[in-house]
């Protein structure tokens, strides 16, 4: 590991300022994420700004019924809070599904969002990699790709974008509240993560300098009801093969509404309009669900090794949307 | 936290040093440092306290051996920057027996022979602390189901304790012991869920951080 400064803000403005002012710093949060990719070698800040203590660890209720997130309230606790588990179940079930409890107790909202890929070329500096080192190439096209994509990707990169948090935040049509040198925004979650076209190495839409403040949750729709179920190599804390967050609303049978995303096909948390489009006003049966996931997931395009992942997603999908169905019964 | 060098305004030029002197209460008794920011608090607890209890599997989070409670709540110390935990106050495998004996964790290890080669049996200790008080919380974790009550106490089932326990790894698969030594431990009428060295230091509970955070 390089040898780095460290600086522990008071404020948020601090914190900008002080990335603003130094080039190569980088914002800590938990470090969960970051502190690996130093000791890999992947990164490697002059300045660390730890904004791991600022005062943004907050679940706060918003007037339209909402909640706001801090960025530095910790996974564990987010799942724990009584306002998300009775109100977005769903994302609680997406945290708990992730990493372990020691590392939950550790991992920020904003940080969790920002978790690089876990491609294995990626975290290797001895060999090429696209996002790590632009035009170096992609080893995982032909190489090891079976955890990797199937929708999104380029010629370029193949990646895929591991939070399953960010999966439940894209279903719920969560916001992320940004701010820095140029002043604040608010960015949906689901165009929040960049598809690598061209440019992998740029993971989200944030411009440098800019620090993640909040996540902003819409309030809840009364009658859905959500899920998230996550498939992976082994029962507890493994990175996911596929996930799917979901949310259904279903009247007489009828699908009203349906917001559907998934984990571990794409670079970015894969929110599926085609699927959605398919499932509004069709009927609540395990066919109508079957064809609403083959909407969306005929655009898929495997690598050699990681097809079964479409399957995969099918059958996940039915069976989610099949058990939140029988709650309306 | 003192930095080396003299502390510049936060918005100033990069304060350079690489180093800081920082404070951490571990077991209850307080330690200045001066460390290299690249230290990790695990190497601060092996290389300059001599604290070689809390052990190095992975390095990177994967193995839980290294699991110690900081401010009461368990974490990897191989990913933790000692430099950011200034003020707090640190648990390790040390930490948990007290004056009147080992920690009724400890003793249900013992009874049950949860080890084999004892190498992941520190973290593993330190970690199910860490899981009787979050449960004591009433934080849920991924089998607890969706019907209870958010808030309440949740009751370590094998299944939960599995579950909790998942980012604990044991080269020698001693899972079914480790698991029964938990759950004894459990129904041990006096077990503190958090070791007695966390208090008394001005170190703030979990459940008075889970109060400020909501
Ligand atoms: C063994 C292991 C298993 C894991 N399994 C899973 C899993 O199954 N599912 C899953 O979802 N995750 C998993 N994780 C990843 C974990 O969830 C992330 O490491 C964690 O959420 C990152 O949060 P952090 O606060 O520690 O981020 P950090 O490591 O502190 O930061 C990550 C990135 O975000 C930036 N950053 C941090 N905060 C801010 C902010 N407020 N504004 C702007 N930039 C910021 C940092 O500069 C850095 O680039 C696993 C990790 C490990 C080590
Ligand atoms: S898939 Fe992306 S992250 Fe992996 S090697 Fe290729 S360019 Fe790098
Ligand atoms: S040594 Fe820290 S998790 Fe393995
Ligand atoms: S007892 Fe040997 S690793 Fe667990």
């Amino acid at each position: 590991m390089k040898p780095f400064a460290y600086l522990r803000p008071a404020t948020v403005e601090e914190a900008v300022r002080a990335r603003a002012t130094h080039p190569g710093s980088a914002f800590l949060g938990g470090g969960t994420n970051l502190v690996d990719l130093m000791k890999l070698g992947v990164s490697g800040p002059e300045l660390l700004i730890d904004v791991g203590r600022l005062p943004l660890d907050r679940i706060e209720e918003l007037p339209d019924g909402g909640l706001r997130i801090g960025a530095t309230v910790r996974n564990s606790d987010l799942a724990a809070a009584p306002a998300v588990r009775e109100r977005y179940p769903v994302l609680s079930q997406a945290l708990l599904a992730g990493a372990s409890g020691q590392l939950r107790n550790a991992a920020t909202t904003g940080g969790n969002l920002l978790q690089r890929t876990r491609c294995l070329y990626f975290q290797d500096v001895s060999v090429p990699c696209n996002k790590r080192r632009p035009g170096s190439g992609c080893p995982a096209v032909e190489g090891v790709h079976r955890d990797l994509a199937v929708l999104g990707h380029s010629a370029h990169c193949v990646a895929t974008q591991p939070s399953d948090m960010a999966v439940a935040l894209a279903a719920l049509d969560a916001a992320v509240e940004v701010t820095g040198p140029d002043g604040d925004r608010t960015v949906p979650v689901t165009a929040f993560h960049r598809l690598p076209g061209e440019h992998p190495e740029r993971d989200t839409v944030l411009e440098p300098g800019e620090l993640i403040t909040a996540v902003r949750l819409p309030p809840p729709r009364p009658l859905a009801h959500g899920h998230y179920r996550k498939a992976r190599d082994r029962a507890s804390y493994a990175f996911a093969l596929v996930s799917v967050a979901a949310l259904l609303e279903v009247r007489d049978g009828v699908v009203h509404h349906a917001a559907l995303a998934y984990g571990g096909l794409a670079p970015r948390p894969w929110r599926a309009a085609a699927a959605e489009e398919a499932l509004r006003g069709a009927p609540a049966t395990a066919d109508a669900f079957g064809r609403a996931a083959d909407a969306e997931l005929s655009a898929a395009r495997p690598l050699r090794d990681n097809g079964f992942k479409v399957e995969l997603a099918r059958r996940l999908t039915v069976s989610v949307l099949a058990r939140l169905a029988a709650r309306h019964r | 936290m003192e930095s080396t060098a003299p502390p510049p305004d936060a918005a100033g030029p990069p304060p350079g040093a690489t180093r800081s002197t920082v404070t951490l209460h571990v077991n209850g008794v307080p330690h200045r440092l001066t460390l290299d920011h690249r230290t990790t608090a695990l190497d601060a607890l092996r290389n300059h306290l001599g604290l070689t209890g809390t052990k190095k599997g992975c390095d990177h989070g994967q193995c839980g051996a290294c699991t110690v409670l900081v401010d009461g709540r368990r974490a990897n110390s191989c990913l933790l920057l000692a430099v950011t935990l200034d003020g707090s106050a640190l648990t390790t495998v040390e930490g948990l027996a007290d004056a009147e004996g080992l920690h009724p964790l400890q003793t249900a290890f013992v009874e049950r022979d949860a080890f084999q080669c004892g190498y992941c049996t520190p973290g593993q200790l330190c970690s199910a602390a860490g899981v009787l008080q979050e449960a004591a919380d009433g934080h849920p974790c991924h089998v607890t189901p969706d019907t209870a009550q958010p808030g309440a106490p949740v009751e370590l089932t094998a299944e939960e304790i599995r579950e909790r326990m998942s980012g604990n790894l044991c080269r020698c698969g001693a899972y079914p012991r480790i698991v029964e030594a938990i759950g004894d431990a459990t129904a041990h009428p006096a077990a503190p869920p958090v070791p007695h060295a966390v208090h008394g230091l001005g170190a703030v509970s979990v459940h008075e951080r889970r109060e400020a955070a909501s």
